[in-house]
């Protein structure tokens, strides 16, 4: 049968980006080991509204750790502590019965708070916006047989690719830097031969988007790959600083 | 009685509301007739055109890319933060397109002939034609945006088979074929905003469609930060908001996926076709406690090597690996003997209720059954099994804490997606000028089922390939004076509407939450509306609805205020539309007397529990139009002209 555990929760609250928060104290006394952790706020939420209180706000959408939508700091990790998990697929069996645990939002200066646990990402968009894609419009592609392409490239283009867009890498970085990010796009695209035409054009525009937003610039702690639920590896950006030196100075 | 006698009156005619619009001559010659004679706009008219496309998902950010690019001014929306985030992004399996790489025999024409069968003749032959005929450049575009397709060592692309098909045209990327061909228009996407062509609204939620001198003339949407009502005027209005599953509450459909969008629509004239059609997938992870918020997919391809089985006892509760073999029943192998544990989605599914159904459920809930891989595991070793569902045994054993190289899987069905949606003509456009509906939200092209690795097919065609011609004959029909500006009454009366219905949740201060009326309606829907349906279930589901339409408005409380973030307050507004969906797509299951794809009348099968279509009576859609008084059903009758209806058998 499965346990039932009695949780405590350290949640930070926040009305607004200008409002100051704190963290307040919660207890959920009916959860479950095979709960996921949003599932702990969900029955949290039912608990406050019940006593007229105000439910936490967080975002999430697919729970299945594809959207990239979740994200928030789990007793001081980015996604909780299972590796290689979004905060979704996050279980309570990975806690004990009795747990105290401090919940809060992802922290950047690119990252402004909305409310309790819900930031604004959308400088990820306006990266992605710089040049994070290839400039095809429909219609004019060839036959997709036209260009081989090797396995191992298609493979490593996709370890890239594989990227949901959650921010924790920049939660995680002591310089709030979107370096894994913003590599992982630049490496997906570089790696196929499609994206190769406009490779220096792209990574030295997303990379000064990226400085534009705010974000801080890497200093190899690579805390990012290690809460990076998608495993992405920091090898990205020393390609990406590689390309941008060249790109900057071929201008 | 007087609806029975009305529905027994239509049942023999079409609808004269319902013009398809399906161009004339040979079925393979008629997309190419429509574009021939389609009117085209001028570059400089494009220009003044604004489209409003609602949903960023494959369809709406396909489709936003593609007319930005053709010199429209597009404003699209969404409702997660990013456009990057629609659920289009959750689709493993992959995608289907006849390109017939690996020579095996596929063509356009076996492609259009799977998807008619596999949708149980129940949908319509000249857009199922079409959807094969531009499946080919879908992959060529998605290659050229850069989308990782899994390779052969030679370096061209890999295919494999998907879902029981005898041909290989399914392309992959991993298991995340969704998120590469979403990201891969989500960046076509940024692409034409970074041009200036697409204005980009995340973050807001579609509550009404303006309609005023019998078109599409905008939309309302709330802006989920702050909470403002804000009006939108256009030229078209693009629906691309994906299906209705979660009406079930339970279902693998994100938290957020919803119908509001498309049943305002309907509120607003245009009709609702076959909501009854909905797609349990057989093989997810089983429901674990009443905090259960969403359910897991696992990929359909576990069945190539899994053996689903119960114990032969319904007492039997020994732990599974100490059953011995003669104390199991592996019963799709029993009932089925050619295809065994392959059986397609909807059979596999209702013989797994059928278990539980006689007390032969497993795991703590007793609502779940095998799915084993020790024999595969003995025949191939264990390397071979991780090579081939690694990732997946691994995201199963995150979720459940159990580890399937020693202990069987337990698997349920679960709601996937809903064929059902907002009729639409050959061009997508619904019966409201001006509004048109692409992707799931529409009921084109699936009929009564939909085939594996089909989904993602059908949104992209529509978005890439289809509305850039068919728009194009609505909007060389309209003259730039005769648009409304936003300050317009219909306008002003359909934003007070939204925010009149705002301020009546949250100042009901009620004692139940919307979540607690979600849940309960899923449950109706579940037990009445889902794998099986009978006229007394349904009956008493319709009833049972009602009562909760008016508890609602009796007893929700709304949490907080409608100016800031409040998603509580989205969740009410969404699950009092849910409850109105499900009250018609009982009513569409009890009027649909006959078995057919996702659809099973418990009254209408065989001795032997297989399904029994009427395609004397039933070979329609069915096609619902809001009243103020009860819903009005007009049929569009379904003519097979290039192939024949047969029974589908997998004994």
């Amino acid at each position: 049968m499965a346990k039932n555990m009695t949780i405590n929760l350290r949640i930070w609250r926040q009305k607004g980006p200008e409002v100051p928060g704190k963290l307040v104290d919660y207890t959920v006394s009916n959860a479950s080991e095979h709960m996921s952790f949003l599932e702990l706020l969900d029955v949290l939420n039912e608990q406050l509204i019940a006593s007229g209180g105000d439910p936490v706000e967080f975002d999430s959408d697919c729970r299945e750790g594809i959207c990239g939508s979740c994200g928030v700091m789990v007793a001081g990790i980015a996604h909780g502590p299972q590796q290689l998990t979004a905060v979704c697929q996050l279980h309570m069996r990975s806690f004990k019965d009795g747990d105290t645990i401090t919940v809060e939002p992802f922290r950047a200066r690119a990252f402004p708070i909305i409310r309790d646990l819900v930031v604004d990402r959308s400088a990820f968009d306006r990266i992605i916006t710089a040049h994070g894609y290839v400039s095809v419009k429909t219609g004019s592609a060839p036959d997709a047989n036209a260009i081989p392409i090797s396995k191992d490239a298609a493979e490593e283009a996709m370890d890239f690719a594989a990227c949901i867009g959650c921010g924790a890498c920049v939660a995680a970085c002591p310089n709030g830097s979107a370096s894994l990010f913003t590599a992982a796009k630049i490496a997906h695209l570089a790696l196929l031969p499609q994206g190769q035409v406009e490779a220096s054009r792209r990574v030295v525009a997303m990379v000064d988007q990226m400085e534009a937003e705010g974000f801080g610039d890497c200093s190899n702690y690579a805390e990012c790959e290690a809460v990076c639920p998608k495993g992405i590896s920091v090898a990205g950006i020393a390609s990406m600083r590689r390309a941008y030196m060249k790109g900057v100075f071929s201008k | 009685m007087s609806d029975e006698v009305a529905n027994s009156m239509s049942e023999l005619s079409h609808s004269p509301r319902l013009d398809a619009k399906v161009p004339a001559g040979r079925l393979q010659e008629k997309w190419d007739a429509y574009k021939d004679a389609v009117s085209l706009v001028s570059p400089a008219n494009k220009r003044s055109h604004n489209i409003l496309v609602v949903g960023s998902g494959l369809a709406g950010a396909s489709a936003a890319a593609t007319l930005a690019g053709l010199g429209y001014n597009v404003k699209c929306f969404c409702i997660q933060d990013s456009a990057r985030r629609a659920h289009s992004i959750a689709a493993q399996g992959g995608i289907n397109a006849a390109k017939n790489y690996p020579n095996d025999g596929d063509t356009i024409w076996r492609l259009f002939y799977d998807t008619i069968k596999g949708g149980d003749y129940r949908s319509r032959e000249a857009n199922v034609y079409r959807l094969a005929q531009v499946s080919s450049n879908i992959i060529d575009q998605a290659v050229a945006q850069g989308v990782p397709f899994a390779r052969e060592y030679g370096g061209v692309l890999a295919n494999r088979s998907f879902g029981g098909a005898q041909v290989s045209r399914t392309f992959y990327a991993r298991g995340q074929t969704g998120q590469q061909l979403l990201l891969g228009a989500y960046q076509a996407l940024s692409h034409q905003i970074a041009a200036g062509r697409v204005t980009m609204l995340p973050r807001r939620e579609m509550l009404d469609l303006v309609v005023a001198k019998d078109r599409a003339r905008g939309i309302i949407t709330r802006h989920l930060v702050t909470g403002e009502l804000e009006r939108h005027a256009g030229d078209a209005v693009l629906l691309c908001t994906g299906g209705y599953g979660n009406a079930y509450y339970l279902s693998t459909n994100a938290k957020n996926s919803n119908v509001t969008a498309a049943w305002r629509c309907y509120k607003r004239g245009a009709f609702f076709a076959n909501p009854c059609y909905t797609q349990i997938h057989p093989t997810c992870i089983p429901v674990s406690g009443d905090y259960q918020s969403k359910l897991t997919l696992m990929s359909e391809s576990l069945r190539n090597d899994g053996r689903v089985w119960v114990p032969k006892d319904p007492k039997d509760t020994r732990a599974p690996e100490a059953i011995p073999e003669d104390a199991r029943d592996y019963y799709l192998e029993r009932r089925y003997p050619s295809f065994g544990n392959l059986v397609p989605r909807d059979v596999a599914s209702r013989a797994a209720k059928k278990e539980c159904d006689a007390g032969r459920g497993v795991g703590e809930t007793r609502l779940a059954v095998y799915l084993d891989f020790g024999a595969a595991i003995r025949r191939l070793g264990v390397q071979t099994i991780r090579d081939r569902y690694g990732n997946l045994f691994e995201m199963y054993e995150r979720i459940t804490g159990d580890d399937p190289y020693k202990t069987p899987m337990r698997i349920y069905p679960a709601v996937h997606y809903t064929m059902g949606g907002l009729w639409v003509d050959y061009e997508l456009q619904s019966t409201v000028p001006g509004l048109f509906v692409l992707g799931e939200a529409n009921f084109s092209d699936h009929g009564a089922n939909r085939l594996g690795a089909s989904a993602l097919m059908q949104g992209l065609a529509d978005g890439y390939f289809v509305i850039p011609y068919t728009l194009g004959a609505y909007v060389a029909g309209i003259r730039q004076s005769e648009g409304i500006p936003e300050s317009h009454e219909a306008f002003t009366a359909a934003e007070e509407e939204a925010g009149a219905r705002i301020d009546q949740m949250l100042n009901n201060k009620g004692d139940k939450s919307p979540t607690q009326f979600h849940r309960e309606l899923g449950r109706l829907l579940w037990d009445h509306v889902g794998m099986a349906r009978d006229r007394t279930g349904l009956e008493e589901a319709t009833g049972a609805i009602e009562s909760l339409k008016d508890e609602f408005w009796e007893r929700i409380r709304v949490p907080g205020s409608a100016d800031r973030f409040n998603k509580n307050l989205e969740f009410a507004g969404r699950v009092a539309d849910f409850i109105e969906l499900g009250s018609l797509m009982a009513r569409d299951a009890l009027r649909r007397e006959e078995s057919c794809g996702g659809h099973f009348r418990e009254e209408f099968q065989t001795s032997e529990g297989e399904a029994v279509r009427n395609d004397e009576v039933f070979a329609d859609a069915a096609a619902w139009e809001h009243t103020d008084r009860r819903p009005v059903l007009h049929l569009e009758k379904l003519s097979f002209e290039n192939v024949h209806p047969t029974t589908r058998s997998y004994k």
